[in-house]
Formats: C-alpha cells, structure tokens, sequence
C-alpha cells in the first residue's frame, strides 16, 4: 500500500513528515542524551559510595573541610536560576519575547554568579592545602581517605560547573537570539530542550551539595 | 565505492537514480553525506580496514603460538600485539560492525523512514569513530601499549612505561561515536515509523539494534569516565584507584566490566537480529515466537546489565556477591536459549535454501550455542577458579564474538549486498567462503577450550611443549579463517564492477527495505510506504527460492 508524500513545511529537516514529528524527536534525544550523561557522573558517585562505607571517619573529617555557607548560598542561586529559566519558557510559549529573554539572561547571569562563588571556594581549598595531588595535607582522620573525599569533590563539582558553562553558552545563545528577533530560531520548543538540560544541571548539584557538603557534618 | 554501469548491466537499471549516484560521485560528496546509507558506508569500509589490522596483529600471536619457545616476538611486542588485537577487534571494529553499518544502512528502510533522526549527528559520529582511531593507530605507530585491552589497574596507572594515554583517549573518543549512534537509533525507532509500523511489526533486526542501543547509551559513558579517571590518576597522580589515595584497584574492575559485559551484548544481540532476518527468509517461513524472539532481545540487554561480577570470581569479592552473580549469569542462558530454540523451530518444516548468508547464519547458531554453554560453565563458581585466565576463557568468547559477532556479520553483509550495491555476489563464492570460515574458526578455537582445561594460561608467548600438538592445530586453523575472510574482500570488491545486476527484491523477502529498487534513491522510498500487516510473512509452499 502507498501514499503520497505529505508535504511538510519549509522548516522541517527533510527526513521528518510535520513539525510535531521533528519535536517529538528532538524532545527524546535530548532525554536520551541526559540518560548518557546522568551514566557518565555514575562511576564518580559509585567512587563516592565506596569511599564512604570504607573511610566513614575520614570522609566525615573532610567533609567538615568543605565551606558550607557558599555551598548553601550556592544552592540556593542554583535553584533559583531553574526557576527562572522554568519561567521563561513559560513566558516564550505565552509569546511574552521580551520576558522571556530578560529571565534567560538572568538565568545565565545566576549560572556565572555560581560559576564565581565556586571560583572562590577552589581558591579557598587551595589555600588550606586540600587539593589531591599538590601537597594534600588535611588534620585528622585518614590521610588516604580524606584525599579520596577531595579528588571526588574536585572531580564532581568540576565536571558540574563544565556541563554548566555549556549551559549558561546555551542560555546565553537563546537570549541574544530572542534580543535580535530571531524568533524563528529562539522558538519555545527549543527553548524548552536548553531548560531540561539547565535543569539536569542543577539535579545533579541537589545531589552533589548534601553528599559533599552536608551527610559529613550530621553527627557527632 | 561508486558502481558504474556496464557490461552486465540491462539499460534500464543503469538509468535509475539512486544514492550511489545522485548526490555526485566526489570524494567530498561522500565525507559531507548526510544520508544514513552513505554514511554506513563509511562505517563498512573504515572498520574493514580495522578489521584486518586486528586480524594482521592475531596472525602474529598465532605465528608466535606454533612453537613453545618464544622465538618470533619478545615478551614485550607480544604483550602488545595481544592489547592492540583487543583493542582494535572490540572497539573500531565489533562495536560498530553492525550497528554502525548495517544498522545504519537498514533501520530507517525497515521502519519506513527517510532517514535517522538526527543526519548530521550520525555523520558526526563517523568522525569521531575515525579521530578515536587514529589516536589508537598513533599508540601503535608510537610502540604500542601492554595493559591488555582490559587495562587493569594499578598496572595501567603505575606499572605499564607503554603508551597507555593515547590509547585511553581513542577508546574514550570511540565511544562518544557509539553513545551518537544510539541515540540517534532510540529516537528514530520511536519517532520515525511509517504509519501503521507499530512495535510489534519491527523487524526484529530493528529490535536488536534498538535494544543495543539502549546499552551504548547506558554503558559506553561509565567506559569513558572511568577510563578518564585512569588517564588523571597515570598523568597527575590523583585518582580513585591507588589505594595510597584512598582508591582501590578493584574499584576498576566493577567499573569496566560494568561497561564491558554489557558490550558483549552490544556485540551480539545485533547478531542475533541478523540472524533472525536471514533464517525466515531462506527457510521461507514466518519466524517462531515472533513476540518472544524480540522480549528475550530485551531480556538479555536488561540482565547483562547484572552480571559483571562474573569477571572478578578470583579478584577476592564476597562469596554471597559471587553466587548472585553466577545465579544472574546463568540466567541469561534462559532468553538466549529461546532465541536458539526458535531459529531452530523457524527452520523446522522450513523450505530451506543453503545460500550463503544462510550458511553464515547457520554457523551463527551453532557456534553461538557452543559459546553460550562453555560461558555457563564459567559462570559457575568452583569451575571458574580453575578456568580464569586460560585459554578456555578466550575460546569461550572468541565463539561468541567471532563465531558469532563476526559471521553474523558477514552473513548480513552477504544477505543485503544486493541492496547496499545493486550487484549480486557470486553464489558459490559465498559458500566456498562460509564454509572456509566455520571450519577454520572451529579449527582455531575449539583446540583452545582443550587448550584452557588442560591448564594453558593466555596472554603468556612461552608454553610447556605438551601443549604444542593443540597451539599448531590452532594456528593452522587461523590460516584456513584468514583465508576465509579475505575471500569476501576479494569477490565482494569484484561484484561491485562485475556482478550480476540485482533486482529490487532477489531474495524475495518481506521487509521494506527489499520493497525500493536496489540500490536504493536517496530518499529510499519514492512513496512513504504504509504498513498493514506484521514482518516475515512467508509462504512456504512458495518455497522454490533460488539465490541469483
């Protein structure tokens, strides 16, 4: 049995039938490609989890090393940029463009304050010697696991701030896009794909702050 | 590889557009090409080639091999011609085999489509197939790597002076193509179908690419952070495995084998979709169980996700985690003897034509289910501590990767030639050369099962001289397989030129891709086809099917 080819529109990639199709399809590879990277933090928090029923001590003594009010206030930045960014892509889809492009800046300008505070905090980790590999020298605990602790912050918290500088570029694109009127471009669906993504970010920080900052300090 | 018209030809098939042709003949409109068939393509003839670069490095180690003393290669080039055979065999060639060219080639056409989801991605993962194989290349040109294609710490991190990094870097590269590929399949097979292709009408090929990519996705990233972290802990010092850090060797083993146990299935369950494509076709019958063929596909991805800790039985884990992971090995016998079980009832009654791809099919099988039992037995706990690390570990997987993997591949080359080139192959070449291989690989191989119970430990160039009768059989049977596999290369390459021109459909087979002219237009389909009915509905009284 066949049919005649329906004709889709100009701006649908020719391998796609109607523009549902092509969103459909760019919706769940994104999905996919956030499984891939969810996977690829996986061995850091199995490391974690090793590191921690093996050296609770040390991980407890290290995790106290940690600067819990920038994390927090972090946090709390973080959070706060995905409800920005939630709230634009409202805003794109009510057709409301100049809303919309105001909180994706400030949803990028949130990202770089984070991107900032964390700066600061490496700073302080390298003053107090608590880097792997370059004189680590920590009080107490278990030298060995105590190292173990901040190899997997660094490692963590960078792999993080990488996957956010890629979103705050992302955000930033679609800002300036919708700035210049490239509505076509900046268009909802698309804006909807850079907010899963800014969203996968900060999952993965609501699991990284009580792991690194906070599970170490409950207790005696 | 472009085909002019000639000789053979009739005037009419030499006029028909088609994706050989109509987007130019240019080098440059073959690296720029986003159609998915051009770009599997690519695929065929860049792991060809890695192919019989892994193949030169095992006929060294097998040339080693005739003698006990160590008289061709020092320890060292040994050493490094096993890794680099690894190395290449498992990452540029039986990873992306079938999915990537195959695959690549036919999923959209059996489900319908135009193309993959995502076009430019797919060509983008080519590139970065090739960029992760020059790095690995490179390793090789530089002196080679030792680790082993395992890379076990802490030899990886502290001990092996070989270059490990670039390696590293090429395997990590290699898989950001595969983790491309798979996803580009789990969009397409669920966005892409043509009206009235449902999930219960796929080719179960389809089902089998679909499943391996639900392990690319899930498995290949662990690979890659875990082999990033032996690259940080080897560059700086710092790292996760050395338990003067905090670390713990073992730690590597469960993350590797966490992605390369399931990579065993990445390797197979599209064999097995091969498979499964060609036995109903030449035994012109609907295949048996459709619906359990494509739940033991899911099956065997979702349990090989489970058992990895049967790579570590002697590496001191806990007696308890052992025993689960034997329980859970020796489950996934269960949905791979259902697919066994059913190829064999698809053929039962069958009108069975004994045509190439049929014979690499039928050598599938068989050494497929010797592989498999020889896999419980090392599944099994006491027998395991005996086993490990002897050459009935590497008999053991090379029936599943070679005597399976590979003649799978081969037959699906052979099967869908016609299509990928509009030329037939030469029958009786084909089965010259399938037979060549199945009694060259079981003269290889099965020497080594002997080999491994009788104590003979791999990855050593010296042997005791009782085991020289078993080393020389093996040896003269790689050389009937290497005979055997460069055969294809010949008379395939000769059809491209010579053969006989294939009509759209020469097997007479039921799936959409035979239902466009072969080769096929660029679009595949001239009109998007609709599906009314389910796959492999075969006639059997109409079985008089001669191949050419």
């Amino acid at each position: 049995m066949k049919t005649a080819a329906p004709a889709a529109p100009a701006s649908v990639p020719p391998q796609f039938d109607t523009p549902a199709q092509h969103d459909a399809a760019a919706t769940l590879g994104l999905w996919v490609f956030l499984a891939t990277e969810l996977m690829f933090f996986g061995p850091l928090f199995f490391g974690y989890s090793y590191g921690r029923s093996h050296f609770p001590e040390a991980f407890a003594v290290a995790s106290r090393h940690t600067d819990v009010v920038l994390g927090s206030i972090n946090t709390a930045v973080l959070l706060t940029s995905s409800f920005t960014m939630a709230l634009a892509v409202g805003m794109r889809k009510a057709k409301a463009r100049r809303a919309a492009m105001w909180l994706l800046w400030a949803t990028a300008a949130l990202g770089v304050v984070f991107l900032c505070i964390k700066g600061t905090e490496y700073l302080h980790d390298w003053q107090q010697h608590l880097v792997p590999g370059t004189g680590f020298a920590l009080e107490g605990g278990d030298s060995a696991g105590a190292q173990l602790f901040f190899f997997l912050y660094f490692a963590t918290t960078a792999l993080h701030a990488v996957h956010l500088t890629l979103g705050i570029s992302a955000t930033g694109i679609f800002a300036l896009a919708l700035q210049r009127g490239a509505a076509q471009f900046a268009n909802g669906e698309r804006i909807e794909l850079v907010a899963l993504y800014w969203h996968f970010v900060d999952v993965i920080w609501i699991f990284l702050y009580p792991i690194l900052y906070l599970v170490g300090r409950s207790g005696g | 590889m472009p085909a002019p018209a000639n000789s053979t030809a009739g005037p009419a098939a030499a006029t028909v557009p088609n994706y050989l042709t109509e987007q130019g003949t240019t080098l440059k409109s073959w690296l720029t090409t986003h159609d998915h068939k051009r770009i599997a393509l690519l695929y065929l003839v860049s792991i060809t080639a890695f192919f019989f670069i892994g193949g030169a490095a095992a006929t060294l180690i097998r040339l080693e091999l005739a003698t006990p003393a160590g008289d061709l290669v020092t320890h060292d080039t040994y050493n490094k011609l096993f890794t680099m055979h690894g190395v290449i065999m498992v990452w540029l060639f039986l990873i992306p085999s079938i999915p990537s060219a195959l695959g690549n080639f036919l999923m959209p056409m059996m489900i319908g489509a135009r193309d993959l989801a995502f076009p430019r991605l797919n060509l983008a993962s080519w590139y970065i197939y090739v960029a992760g194989g020059i790095f690995t290349i490179a390793a090789l040109i530089a002196g080679g790597v030792d680790t082993g294609w395992t890379f076990y710490t802490p030899f990886s991190t502290m001990f092996s002076n070989t270059h490990v990094i670039l390696v590293l870097v090429g395997v990590f590269i290699v898989g950001f193509s595969s983790i491309l590929t798979g996803l580009n399949f789990i969009v397409t097979v669920h966005t892409m179908r043509a009206p009235g292709m449902g999930w219960f009408r796929l080719p179960l090929f389809v089902w089998a690419n679909y499943a391996t990519s639900i392990i690319l996705v899930l498995a290949t990233p662990v690979l890659a952070m875990t082999l990033l972290l032996v690259a940080a802990e080897r560059l700086f010092g710092v790292g996760i495995f050395d338990p003067a850090l905090g670390g713990d060797p073992l730690l590597f083993q469960h993350l590797f084998w966490f992605y390369s146990h399931p990579a065993v299935y990445i390797m197979v369950l599209p064999a097995m979709g091969v498979v499964s494509e060609i036995i109903p076709c030449f035994a012109r019958k609907r295949v048996f169980g459709y619906r359990f063929m494509a739940y033991a596909i899911l099956g065997i991805a979702v349990f090989g996700f489970m058992v990895w800790g049967h790579h570590m039985f002697v590496s001191g884990s806990s007696v308890y985690g052992n025993m689960v992971f034997s329980l859970l090995s020796f489950l996934v016998a269960i949905p791979s003897a259902i697919k066994v079980f059913n190829w064999t009832a698809t053929l039962y009654k069958g009108s069975i034509t004994f045509s190439a791809p049929l014979l690499y099919a039928l050598g599938f099988v068989g050494l497929f289910t010797i592989g498999g039992l020889t896999g419980l037995i090392l599944a099994s706990l006491a027998i395991d501590v005996h086993l490990t690390d002897t050459y009935f570990v590497v008999a053991h997987f090379h029936y599943i990767m070679v005597g399976g993997a590979v003649m799978a591949y081969l037959g699906g080359v052979h099967f869908w030639w016609p299509k990928i080139s509009g030329r037939m192959y030469p029958e009786s070449w084909g089965r010259v050369a399938a037979l060549l291989i199945f009694f060259g690989f079981n003269l290889t191989f099965f020497p080594q099962y002997l080999l491994g119970y009788g104590g003979m430990p791999r990855r050593y160039h010296t042997y005791p001289p009782e085991f020289q009768l078993l080393n020389i059989l093996s040896s003269a049977g790689a050389s009937i397989l290497a005979v055997g596999y460069l055969l294809p290369l010949g008379y395939l390459g000769w059809s491209l030129f010579y053969g006989k021109r294939a009509g759209a459909n020469p097997w007479r087979a039921t799936g959409l891709e035979w239902q466009t002219p072969s080769p096929p237009p660029t679009e595949n389909f001239a009109h998007p086809p609709v599906v009314s009915t389910g796959p492999y509905g075969y006639e059997p009284q109409t079985g008089t099917e001669q191949p050419q």
